[in-house]
């Protein structure tokens, strides 16, 4: 293990962080882009296994 | 590998030295526009999707920023203002700077393309296109009037905020397009005329160096008087309202004041006040386009509340 703090280890540590912080921001924005996208179309109807409300009789 | 050779003597690039590629102050520029482009817009897109597109348009920006840097090394070094960037100073390797153009450059303009359409996508791939191969590679060492064609590329991002919510090109959008490119001009001749030697040196066919200040402070002012019919007339069109149009009146009537006096004095008066007149009209030049750009959006939020 190195011990000794030599300035390349900072901007070594600083470059990581960094791109780590981009990976995360760029998961976060296809998350709320898909929230987003989602969201706009209206209610999601599912198909499988669900009840389907537009089956439903109504009377 | 053991422990002792984990540590060379060569420089290795902070995150910083990977910001700086993208030139963070020009895509201030870039994304204050943008916004203003996709607010004045008709329609509405859903604030999330309006922020991933203003974020893909300034990393589209910043990418044509890199690979502008990765081509302009040799020149940057030679400047005194462009020295200290992170390739001519050895911070970051010319091919890094490279990989991460392309990178960013693909990611943005895909990413603004699903985010959005591609109409958008394919102007902001345009751009960077327009600013890295046409201006970088072939326009700046080559003809005086590189800046002039090569402002094109600064003057895209309204027009693809715009494209980003309406999904076309009108005559708004085109306005927009035309007021930054008109105005470039003046505001880089102006910062020619007192960065004297800089551009000299680099061997960069700056029209200062090639055919003189007499002729460059001619220039500024032509260019400023076609540069106010185009204010004029977007403050007039639907995106424009009584404060554009005031905003549009007092801008263009002391930026032409400051052309006119420009033009209007030697190279012997601009020495014995060190280009006071010409660093006074480089700030005006900022602001007139923050606060044009300031006055739309003004108008356009008066025109929801009403």
């Amino acid at each position: 293990m190195i011990r000794a703090e030599h300035d390349m280890h900072k901007r070594r540590l600083s470059r990581n962080v960094g791109v780590g912080l981009a990976l995360t921001a760029f998961g976060a924005l296809i998350f709320g882009l898909t929230i987003a996208k989602v969201s706009e179309n209206g209610p999601v109807e599912g198909y499988d296994h669900v009840s389907r409300p537009a089956l439903a009789e109504t009377e | 590998m053991t422990d002792a050779t984990a540590i060379t003597a060569d420089y290795e690039a902070g995150f910083g030295d990977y910001v700086a590629l993208l030139k963070p102050r020009v895509m201030s520029l870039v994304v204050f526009t943008a916004l203003v482009g996709l607010l004045v817009a008709p329609g509405a897109l859903h604030p999330f999707v309006g922020f991933t597109a203003v974020l893909c348009i300034a990393v589209g920006a910043g990418a044509s920023g890199a690979l502008n840097m990765w081509w302009d090394a040799d020149i940057d070094a030679v400047m005194k203002r462009t020295a200290g960037r992170p390739v001519p100073s050895g911070r970051v390797t010319a091919g890094e700077a490279l990989a991460i153009g392309l990178t960013l450059s693909g990611f943005s303009v895909m990413m603004l393309g699903l985010a959005t359409n591609w109409l958008a996508a394919g102007l902001l791939a345009f751009t960077i296109f327009f600013y890295a191969v046409v201006y970088t590679m072939w326009l700046k060492r080559w003809t005086p009037q590189n800046i002039v064609i090569g402002g094109a590329s600064g003057a895209f991002p309204p027009m693809i905020g715009w494209a980003a919510v309406t999904g076309g090109v009108a005559v708004e959008s085109l306005l927009m397009f035309a007021l930054i490119f008109m105005w470039t001009p003046p505001h880089f001749w102006a910062l020619a005329l007192f960065m004297k030697s800089d551009y000299k040196d680099a061997g960069v066919p700056m029209l200062t160096v090639t055919h003189g200040r007499r002729v460059t402070r001619t220039h500024i002012l032509a260019y400023t008087v076609l540069l106010v019919p185009v204010a004029i007339w977007l403050a007039l069109t639907s995106i424009g309202g009584p404060v554009t149009l005031v905003a549009a009146v007092v801008l263009n009537t002391l930026f032409l004041k400051g052309a006119w006096d420009i033009w209007n004095r030697d190279e012997g008066a601009a020495e014995a006040d060190k280009y006071l007149t010409e660093r006074k009209f480089f700030k005006l030049s900022l602001a007139y386009l923050f606060l044009h750009f300031g006055a739309l959006l003004v108008d356009a939020t008066w025109r929801a509340l009403v």
